[in-house]
């Protein structure tokens, strides 16, 4: 009877650890509210505009145009750029591309989605898309990984003819994050979030006279600190578990009553 | 999830404290830039007699352009410092020295009187020549000293008529000055060689080109472009490497740009202390055309000459800029007054000029330098050593299973013992 008890709470117990496993495949979109999102693109790395994760950005620009824009991405999300040009009513076939890059203006690379597309002449608008690898909370200074900071999308046209130079085009840019979770949680830090222009926006508070900054956004919940994981929750469960586990297997040993080798009390 | 949202909500809350905290000092002098910080924007208008063609939605391309001075005079933001200049305004003859210097102000780039401004536009008539490359010289020298952005926007309908002066060479000339200028470029109703031009001339100075066929779009650009001047934005600060690490100049946190020709080597010097971590980005501009294959190299060398770290980035095809970036976390000391670290960083690019192409000035470059407090830290590939996962669920219960049984076995073999003694 004790067993049966015993293996029951086991049962709940890894009833309980599926928890955190089931709350990992959700993705944490949030609602879109484009009230606010910018209407404009910067045509540098200095200039890019800003935008948070889950709003569509647009942009009126020039074929030609180098559009930018950046956003924050935080530890453990695996971010998804989406962009769609819409192309003017005659043109001839033209090959769009986004390319992301890191606050060190590293490139980096796209798992999968269609970074490059070829519009064929005449189409209408030509839909692309990057999925980046999941961020760490850290990794080695000569590794490429993406690391939580700004991040920065370039839209362009990689091959034109001239006659379609300077026609007018319209750019939609959405950000869209999958929460990995613990599965790639990774023991380490950066002192600070990979932010161009960190160290000065923060030392030059008495004498910064200039609000400009290289970047100013944060992603929606600030910056996470690294130590929280769904591996503290697996980790306790198991220990629970084991334990459990230890009294069953003692509890085994014990039989319901005296041990048969045991001769009787004199 | 529940404990993280909670957590992350609290860890957020001071965080969000903390920030308002710093940005708020910044955030009451935003908006009031002062005189000489003040956005400076130059209007370029050509006005040579092909401005008389009527093909911009059944009107002149003359009438179409100061229907959108008009409309983009009434939306210029109140900070921004406003000019117009004209290009073959005012000689109508055959001669083309006289023709091709015919580039005048029409209206001093500062603090704009709508009404004045509008009628002086409103007195243009198409006249003469397409000086472009003289225009644009003159336009640079139009801007007060300052460090807000400065920009040209140039309105023609006609390539430049004055060679052998290249517009694209002046406008690269024009950058190579180091005063942060950009050139807009909008061509009316263009045509091959045109584009050609007007986007060179663009590209020479990280601007943009557009072509026109209907006046709303013209108005509407240049809406855009004063505004996109607006914008407070970073100034780099000017700064040239050295050929060597020994003379190069030492270099704080902040923007830099700098120009490096084809084929040469720039080297800058970081100071990093210990416990500090040093992230340096670079990014170099193809200004003019450039072969389609190209690269670029950036590394972190110690005085000795050991490369730390380095960045490197490769592309092919159509480009603004190739960008490489590094960080290098210095570890903390034991020592008290451990001296600071020299780590010189070294650039070079692999981009060639394309036939024909003048090879000076070298192609700008963009650095960026952080020296940001507290290094990275980690202990173990797994975070704080912990597991995750079914197979560690499994290893743990058949361990802890095993490990009780044995404690009993054990327990009741000791009982048994000592009952027999």
């Amino acid at each position: 009877m004790r067993i049966t008890r015993t293996l029951t709470a086991a049962l709940l117990m890894l009833g309980l650890a599926a928890g955190p496993a089931a709350a990992d495949s959700s993705p944490s979109a949030s609602p879109s509210e484009d009230g606010g999102a910018p209407t404009e693109a910067g045509t540098s790395f200095r200039t890019a505009t800003e935008i948070e994760q889950g709003r569509t950005a647009t942009a009126d620009g020039s074929a030609g145009d180098y559009l930018y824009w950046s956003f924050p991405a935080d530890t453990g999300q695996r971010p998804t750029v989406h962009a769609t040009v819409k192309l003017p009513g005659t043109h001839a076939a033209e090959t769009w591309q986004i390319d992301v890059y890191d606050g060190l203006r590293r490139r980096q690379a796209c798992q999968y989605g269609a970074q490059t597309r070829t519009a064929a002449a005449d189409a209408g608008s030509v839909e692309l898309a990057c999925v980046l690898r999941t961020v760490r909370a850290w990794s080695e200074p000569w590794a490429n990984d993406p690391l939580p900071g700004t991040y920065y999308v370039r839209l362009t046209v990689v091959n034109l003819p001239t006659a379609d130079l300077g026609l007018p085009v319209g750019a939609e840019v959405r950000v869209a994050s999958k929460d990995i979770g613990g599965a790639a949680a990774v023991d380490g830090s950066l002192g600070e979030p990979l932010v161009p222009g960190i160290a000065t926006t923060k030392s030059g508070d008495e004498e910064d006279t200039s609000a400009a900054t290289l970047f100013g956004l944060e992603p929606e919940d600030g910056w996470s600190s690294g130590w929280w994981s769904d591996r503290w929750v697996w980790t306790a469960v198991g220990a629970v578990l084991a334990a459990l586990a230890g009294i069953g297997g003692y509890a085994l040993t014990r039989g319901s009553g005296r041990p048969s080798r045991v001769p009787p009390a004199p | 999830m529940i404990t993280r949202k909670r957590l992350a909500a609290g860890v957020c809350a001071l965080l969000a404290a903390l920030t308002a905290g710093l940005a708020l000092p910044a955030g009451a002098t935003a908006g009031e830039p002062t005189g000489e910080d003040s956005p400076q924007v130059d209007l370029v208008l050509d006005v040579s007699g092909s401005m008389r063609t009527k093909d911009i939605d059944g009107g002149t391309r003359m009438a179409a352009a100061k229907q959108a001075f008009n409309e983009v005079l009434d939306a210029t933001p109140e900070d921004v410092r406003l000019g117009i200049r004209t290009l073959g305004a005012d000689y109508p003859g055959d001669d083309r020295k006289t023709g091709c210097k015919d580039t005048a102000q029409l209206y001093p780039v500062g603090p704009l009187d709508r009404v004045e401004a509008k009628t002086a536009v409103a007195t243009l008539v198409p006249t003469g020549w397409t000086p472009i490359g003289p225009a644009l010289l003159k336009a640079a020298d139009d801007f007060a000293d300052g460090d807000g952005s400065k920009r040209i926007v140039l309105i023609s309908d006609g390539e430049d008529t004055c060679a052998p002066l290249d517009p694209c060479e002046v406008a690269r000339e024009i950058a190579a000055k180091g005063i942060g200028l950009t050139i807009d470029t909008l061509g009316l109703v263009p045509n091959t060689r045109m584009r050609q031009q007007l986007s060179c001339i663009a590209e020479a100075t990280g601007g943009t080109y557009t072509s026109v066929e209907h006046a709303d779009e013209l108005t509407d650009r240049v809406n855009q472009l004063v505004d996109r001047a607006a914008d407070p934005v970073v100034t780099p600060v000017a700064t040239e490497g050295a050929d060597t690490c020994a003379k190069a100049p030492a270099l704080k946190s902040g923007l830099y740009t700098d120009r490096e020709e084809f084929g040469q080597q720039r080297w800058y010097r970081v100071d990093v202390e210990p416990g500090q971590e040093l992230r340096a980005s670079v990014s170099v501009a193809a200004d003019r055309s450039v072969n389609p294959s190209y690269g670029v190299l950036l590394r972190a060398v110690t005085v000795h000459g050991r490369e730390i770290v380095r960045g490197e980035a490769a592309g092919t095809g159509r480009t603004d800029v190739v960008s490489a970036g590094l960080r290098h976390p210095k570890a903390e000391s034991d020592e008290e007054d451990a001296p600071a670290e020299t780590v010189c960083l070294q650039v070079t690019h692999s981009f060639s000029a394309a036939s024909g192409v003048k090879t000076t000035p070298g192609l700008p470059l963009e650095l960026t330098v952080d020296v940001v407090d507290g290094p990275d830290q980690a202990d173990d590939v797994a975070a704080f050593g912990l597991g995750r996962g079914w197979w560690l669920l499994g290893v743990l219960v058949v361990a802890g299973f095993l490990a009780g049984l044995i404690w009993g076995w054990l327990s009741r073999w000791r009982v048994a013992v000592w009952r027999t003694n």
